[in-house]
């Protein structure tokens, strides 16, 4: 059992400082795909995004399995808890057309909008 | 607890799953409940992000995040992209690891050690909670940010802004972010200076009114005027037009349901650390189950942030 806790306090502070050592990237990152660091350099956005979202699933993979002990419970638990969240991929790609969608028909929005009494309170000017 | 079950008792349970007595998933009533719970929990953040990312992919003048949560503490208008937030993720996982040591030292029976590490715990998330209070501040305070109103925008054509005199002065592109000032704002005494990573002008005029370089609103918002150079519009003369009023509405939801999981976790944390001291937990014998459970919930809220600090702050 002692054996066990020295091995559970190693592995606290192992997984904290992946945890922060991938924030810190994630950021690093981020602000330079954005050009802030190297001043004119940019990364398209989708590899950007790409980079951003496999960080962040590992990190939650690591707060999942080290943190909440996800890793040691059964298989029932374990797969009756993560399965349902398989559902979301769905969520996301019907979403995300769908905002993609009104992105590109905007001037059709506007125009059904101006079908009803405006709500906007600026005027533009020199229309 | 897996120790507990007695290899006969095992061989029973196989035999009868159903007669009762033993937790079909070797986890406790409590503990499999805030799993599902938190499962459940889970689907309502991320019904929340997925709309909000729906929505800022539907406009092309959503705001760019690291334009608008540039603010650091006592630094003034200093341009510091995303590092408070970087901060603030910083401190919740520290409030992580300190709670999975609360759960460590449960485990072991070492009621000081729990006391001790939930404290430490505790002040994490009052920490996070001041830090997001201190970010509110600056959006609704100094920046008029509302639910209703959100002066954060980007630039749909290219143009150049107008001066006082009403010549052509500076020239940006599509994609420009900008701030729209209130001028409510600048009577707190630093004047019109700095920000300029914003596009601010120095609008000098101070009552609502229609000048040669900005309209001023009736709420003292500053919107700063334009000559269109390229597209259908080209060559008229617009005034910057408020940011996609959802902004504000899903930041201060969003943000503000997790606080408020933030906060009620520190509520419950400080219940079940009450507990602790009084040694109730000690008589039960079953390695400190209630703090594994609040730690669960805890980590969860940290969990969420990992998420909330992906699709607001960094992409």
């Amino acid at each position: 059992m002692a054996h066990d806790h020295e091995a559970g306090k190693k592995l606290a502070l192992k997984t904290i400082l992946i945890l922060g050592a991938i924030t810190i990237t994630e950021v690093l990152v981020a602000l330079t795909g954005k050009g802030y660091i190297i001043s004119g350099f940019h990364l398209a956005e989708a590899i950007l995004a790409i980079i951003m979202i496999a960080m962040s699933a590992y990190k939650a993979y690591l707060i999942v399995f080290e943190f909440m002990h996800m890793r040691h419970e059964v298989k029932g638990l374990r797969f009756s808890v993560l399965l349902p969240m398989l559902l979301l991929v769905w969520a996301v790609i019907a979403f995300f057309s769908e905002g993609n969608h009104w992105l590109h028909n905007r001037d059709q929005i506007i125009q059904k909008n101006e079908q009803v009494p405006a709500v906007e309170t600026i005027k533009p000017v020199g229309d | 607890m897996a120790e507990t079950i007695s290899s006969t008792e095992v061989v029973e349970q196989d035999n009868n799953l159903w007669s009762g007595g033993k937790p079909p998933m070797k986890a406790s009533y409590g503990k499999l409940m805030m799993w599902y719970f938190l499962l459940s929990d889970a689907f309502t953040f991320a019904g929340f992000l997925i709309g909000y990312g729906a929505l800022r992919f539907s406009m092309p003048n959503w705001p760019v995040p690291e334009k608008v949560f540039n603010k650091f503490p006592f630094t003034g208008e200093a341009n510091l992209p995303l590092i408070f937030v970087t901060f603030m993720t910083f401190v919740l996982l520290a409030s992580s690891f300190t709670m999975m040591r609360a759960v460590q030292e449960g485990h072991n029976e070492n009621r000081k050690g729990v006391i001790n590490w939930m404290l430490l715990t505790i002040i994490g998330g009052f920490t996070f909670l001041g830090c997001q209070a201190w970010e509110w501040t600056t959006l609704i305070a100094k920046e008029y940010t509302s639910i209703h109103v959100n002066p954060f925008g980007r630039m749909t054509e290219d143009g150049i802004f107008l001066n006082a005199d009403g010549s052509e002065g500076e020239a940006f592109e599509a994609g420009y972010s900008y701030l729209i000032h209130n001028i409510n704002a600048h009577e707190g005494g630093h004047g019109e200076e700095a920000t300029a990573d914003h596009g601010e002008a120095a609008v000098s005029h101070s009552h609502p009114g229609d000048y040669p370089d900005a309209l001023i609103d009736e709420d003292g918002y500053i919107h700063r005027k334009f000559k269109v150079t390229s597209g259908v519009d080209a060559g008229q003369v617009k005034s910057a037009p408020f940011g996609p009023k959802a902004f504000g509405a899903l930041f201060f939801f969003i943000t503000g349901f997790h606080g408020f999981h933030v906060f009620s976790g520190v509520l419950f944390l400080t219940i079940i650390l009450i507990n602790v001291i009084s040694g109730i937990y000690v008589a039960r014998k079953n390695g400190y189950e209630m703090v594994e459970k609040i730690g669960l919930y805890w980590h969860f809220v940290d969990l969420v942030w990992v998420f909330v600090f992906l699709v607001y702050y960094l992409l």
